[in-house]
């Protein structure tokens, strides 16, 4: 076992000092056959990956990530690029199939030996990619909220993790007084994970879970589930269904006659982009997210009339989006704080600290030590023009805490199998 | 009493949209022997058209009337430009059918995707759905009502098109022997195509009523395409009352197993239900008398 971390250590020290930074000494070339990295630095340009399902059911939600990720990388060049490269991104698509993002990602890795890969959208994905990242010592950089309890040294995460939104959201019904809850969630790992938290930290914050049903993701029909949330009349839905079915959910409620005004919906996965296709009977419900189109931060508007004005642009911007576009800018930041691609120099880089960029959402910092960024909790409130209002903002910024071991009431058993589970 | 109610009123409307969406395969399937897959690809088009037809005419208390009929042809089109275009060179080969309506499944799909917005559409409910009737206490959505008086619509027509009109004894006729049909002087070629326009036409109707209980966009078909043929099969194929019988079954023990347990654990146990009724009943639940010698 002594051999592994010696020759960890051994591919680090040589590492710190191979690639393209001015000034390497003979040492660095030796370096970077030993690890297997094929970045190619010598030209102009920078190969990047850009991977998300662009054919196939997760198109709706994946689409919007690829976009924005392409109007990131345009304005990167347009600024003099990474480290005065240029990007070149190689477009994947993932067609919603989990064995492809893995053999995609290889392919990234050990044919146009990309230097990063930027994508995904799923938790099926990100761990369909993360082995593979993680045996070729590759960058994947993931760019939506998730259940946590995750962490990888070659995998960065910018969307929240669980004490980001669920927390929030939480502290934000506790605060109104919230006594009764009923949890619906399409049947997956992260609503499952998701509801797992909400049930313990409901039970610190004394509030009552009425009732919990799960629906298959790929199913629109509601009926009965909301049957049972009228008779259980909570004070609140905590709801953690994703995609489509979630405006069967929204109509079905909405026939039963359930308004936001007796029952309202607090939701983890309903942004800007989804609330149009609900149309009115999703107004005066809310959301959990970290980034707001409506949030008022000096980066903000800026950002939102690059995105209007971007040939492929959707319109609108939402959270899951606009951590994308952070992705890549912190991919440059922790590029240009290590002066180099390599991946053990960034991965140096982000350990030293302090590597921050300046969001839409605001100043986000990388914690180096889990990867993950810094985010505001916000809680918007849905208004007639499908945008939210902000009614409730976190004290500060929420520091990532993917296995929630700040947590007291979150026990460590608890902790140990759902990881297990998740795999 | 509410425990009973709730869920048989919701399985009925349930059961009501499966019938919507199957009916039309009673049709391509049933009568033809075709296995459309882009079946789907049809509802998701009547939704589409619900929603097109809403961006026109902006009451949505008039535009979902007018949409029905304007989806019952739209998708019937369709249906009879795939019929022209690829069907009528593989009768009698099914299994290619299927393979090649799963591709154009696909491509519909990313057409939809392509002109749409990804998210999906709004379509509005008009007025007139947006409440509930009390029966026995349970405040049931006048939505359910609709699917449920929709569907009956579509099947009375439909039984009674195939029972008394001439189209329907032809159609019939060419099922049960084309080549006496075709030496009676029927231009089957031509039943073929009414046959599949009508069959689609009524995928496009189940898209209108699809269109309000669930989300309208490019994937929405591929979760009715199984149900329906399901539904198709365990009822007999080419049986209408089978089929009814059978749709009607499964959403009552879709809504009766959500209620018990979870709406995942439902999905499992009705399909078990139905894998083992067709175990012992491969034929569905009625079986078509024919003399052909086929």
């Amino acid at each position: 076992m002594l051999a592994i971390p010696a020759l960890a250590t051994a591919a680090v020290l040589v590492l710190a000092g191979c690639g393209s930074r001015a000034g390497d000494t003979a040492e660095a070339d030796a370096g970077t056959a030993a690890a297997g990295s094929c970045i190619d630095t010598s030209g102009d340009t920078i190969k990047l990956g850009f991977l998300n399902s662009l054919t196939g059911g997760m198109a709706i939600s994946e689409q919007t990530v690829s976009n924005v990720l392409h109007m990131a990388a345009d304005e990167i060049n347009a600024d003099g690029g990474i480290l005065g490269k240029q990007i070149e991104y190689i477009q994947e698509d993932g067609a919603t199939d989990w064995p492809t993002f893995a053999e995609k990602t290889e392919k990234l890795l050990t044919q146009d030996c990309v230097a990063a890969i930027f994508g995904g959208w799923t938790s099926s994905s990100r761990k369909a990619v993360k082995p593979v990242v993680e045996e070729n010592n590759g960058l994947f950089f993931y760019p939506v909220q998730y259940e946590g309890l995750e962490s990888s040294p070659n995998i960065y995460y910018t969307g929240a993790t669980t004490n980001q939104q669920i927390i929030p959201a939480m502290d934000y019904l506790a605060a109104q007084g919230v006594k009764t809850l009923f949890l619906a969630g399409s049947d997956y790992v992260f609503p499952r994970t998701a509801n797992a938290i909400i049930k313990l930290y409901a039970a610190e914050l004394g509030i009552e879970i009425v009732g919990e049903e799960y629906v298959p993701l790929d199913k629109d029909d509601w009926t009965t589930q909301v049957s049972k949330i009228v008779a259980a009349d909570p004070d609140f839905v905590f709801n953690t269904i994703n995609g489509s079915s979630n405006v069967g959910f929204i109509k079905a409620y909405y026939d039963a006659g359930l308004t936001p005004e007796t029952t309202p919906i607090i939701s983890v996965s309903i942004a800007e982009e989804e609330a149009p296709a609900m149309g009115h009977e999703v107004t005066g419900n809310y959301a959990s997210w970290n980034y707001f189109q409506s949030l008022e931060t000096p980066n903000n508007p800026g950002f939102i009339e690059r995105w209007q004005a971007y040939p492929d642009s959707s319109g609108v911007t939402s959270d899951p989006m606009e951590a994308a576009y952070i992705s890549l800018y912190l991919y440059k930041a922790l590029a240009e704080a290590a002066g180099s691609f390599e991946v053990d120099d960034i991965n140096a880089a982000a350990a030293e600290g302090g590597i921050t960029v300046d969001a839409p959402e605001g100043v986000v910092t990388l914690d180096g030590e889990n990867h993950h960024i810094s985010k505001p909790g916000n809680i918007g409130r849905i208004n007639a023009d499908n945008q939210f209002d902000i009614v409730w903002s976190s004290d500060g910024f929420i520091e990532p805490d993917p296995y929630l071991e700040g947590y007291d009431w979150f026990p460590a058993d608890v902790r140990d199998a759902l990881v297990a589970a998740a795999g | 009493m509410d425990a009973l109610i709730s869920p048989l009123l919701n399985g009925t409307a349930l059961g009501a949209l499966l019938l919507l969406a199957a009916l039309g395969l009673t049709l391509t399937f049933g009568q033809m022997g075709v296995i459309n897959m882009a079946h789907g690809e049809f509802i998701m088009a009547g939704a589409f058209i619900a929603y097109l037809t809403q961006t026109v005419v902006a009451s949505s208390n008039v535009s979902i009337l007018l949409a029905l009929p304007l989806a019952f042809i739209g998708a019937g089109l369709l249906g009879l430009l795939l019929e022209i275009g690829i069907i009528q060179w593989m009768y009698r080969r099914p299994l290619d059918t299927l393979l090649v309506t799963v591709g154009v499944a696909l491509i519909l799909q990313q057409v939809a995707l392509q002109i749409f917005p990804a998210q999906g559409v709004p379509v509005e409910a008009p007025d007139w759905l947006s409440g509930q009737i009390d029966v026995f206490g349970y405040a049931w959505p006048l939505r359910q009502v609709f699917t449920i008086v929709l569907a009956a619509l579509c099947l009375v027509s439909l039984a009674v098109w195939l029972k008394y009109s001439s189209f329907g004894r032809r159609i019939r006729a060419t099922v049960q022997n084309r080549d006496l049909a075709e030496t009676s002087g029927i231009r089957t070629r031509n039943i073929d195509r009414i046959t599949f326009f009508v069959g689609s036409g009524l995928a496009g109707v189940a898209g209108v009523a699809a269109s309000l209980i669930g989300g309208t966009n490019s994937q929405m078909g591929t979760q009715y395409i199984i149900p329906a043929f399901l539904v198709v099969v365990a009822g007999g194929v080419g049986q209408i009352k089978g089929t009814v019988l059978a749709a009607w079954a499964l959403g009552i023990a879709l809504s009766f197993f959500a209620e018990w347990t979870t709406g995942s654990m439902a999905q499992v146990l009705a399909f078990v239900l139905l894998v083992v009724f067709l175990q012992f009943r491969p034929q569905g639940l009625f079986t078509v008398r024919t003399r052909g010698l086929t």
